[in-house]
């Protein structure tokens, strides 16, 4: 059964507050290398193995799962076999 | 004259709404379940504030495939009356029926306070009885009241004079010290191009009684009726 992971991150040049609070948190324990942190969603969808299933998640992800306007995805497809091949 | 106040699962400003339109305005006012399909003889629509579908995913993206938001969607294509309230505004957004988008705060606080806003436009049927640059109180309460449009929507939104609340201090000054929540340009609430779909972050059903602290709300409820009352 065919398994698609999507993630969900603010645009460039969108203000991620909660990944800049991370950022802070992270320096705040020692880490200093930490340039930026982008905080997003992942959802993982399980699918039917039928149906034009990339054009349905571009469109799920244009519709409901992003906010276009403020907000870039990435899908993958994923299988028992694979963890995480890129579309 | 009828008003409507949508309830979706998790609204929780309805009653206030309704409060403010019964008990105050002295106006018949209903409830309308999201599963609803008809706005009946509806004037004026509310999208009240609240947590509709607990704003899972995003504040507002579920509850914009309610099934009365078809209903919602003609009632503004027909230059008709809407008003969306906080989390109403934010599915107004979602729902593409205004511009943009509400993000997380900038201080990733929920805030909830008094604050001062100017009303930059009377073309509105919800600020028709409003003096533009009239400084009013109301309250807010969100988390996600952020605005934010791409530059050349945010040019647009001032050319076209669709900003309709900015957030001030009580001298009318639009500052950043006033913005409660990192909002561009101070936004407080926006109108569609023709000026009957308008949303706003503050509330102002919860500042129709002077008793609750304050009746500057309350203008927007008499405007919409007498710009209705009128046509």
């Amino acid at each position: 059964m065919p398994k698609a992971l999507v993630y969900v991150t603010f645009k460039e040049g969108v203000l991620d507050p909660q990944g800049e609070a991370v950022r802070g948190a992270l320096s705040s324990l020692g880490f200093k290398g930490v340039n930026e942190v982008r905080v997003g969603k992942f959802i993982e969808l399980e699918l039917d193995d039928t149906g034009n299933v990339h054009a349905d998640l571009e469109r799920m992800c244009q519709d409901l799962l992003a906010n276009p306007v403020i907000e870039d995805y990435r899908i993958e497809m994923a299988d028992e076999s694979t963890n995480g091949e890129a579309l | 004259m009828q008003f409507a106040v949508i309830v979706f699962p998790g609204s929780n400003c309805d009653h206030d709404c309704y409060h403010a339109i019964k008990d105050v305005l002295k106006q018949p006012v209903r409830f309308v379940w999201h599963k609803e399909t008809s706005l009946g003889d509806a004037e004026v629509v509310i999208l009240p504030g609240g947590f509709s579908y607990g704003d899972y995913l995003r504040a507002g993206a579920i509850s914009r495939f309610s099934p009365i938001m078809k209903a919602v969607s003609e009632h503004a294509r027909e230059g008709r009356p809407l008003l969306g309230i906080c989390n109403g505004f934010q599915c107004l957004t979602e729902s593409g029926l205004l511009p943009g988008a509400l993000r997380r705060n900038e201080s990733l606080r929920f805030v909830c306070e008094e604050v001062w806003l100017k009303c930059e436009t009377s073309r509105t049927p919800f600020t028709c009885g409003i003096e533009p640059d009239e400084i009013l109180k109301m309250t807010i309460a969100h988390g996600e009241g952020n605005y934010f449009c791409e530059p050349g929507t945010l040019a647009e939104l001032e050319d076209n004079n669709q900003i309709v609340f900015r957030y001030t201090d009580a001298d009318g000054s639009v500052s950043p010290e006033a913005n409660p929540n990192g909002s561009m340009n101070n936004i407080a609430g926006i109108c569609n191009l023709a000026g009957n779909v308008v949303g706003l972050m503050p509330h102002p059903e919860r500042s129709c009684d002077s008793l609750l602290g304050g009746e500057d709300g309350l203008q927007m409820f008499m405007s919409v009726l007498r710009m209705v009352a009128s046509s």
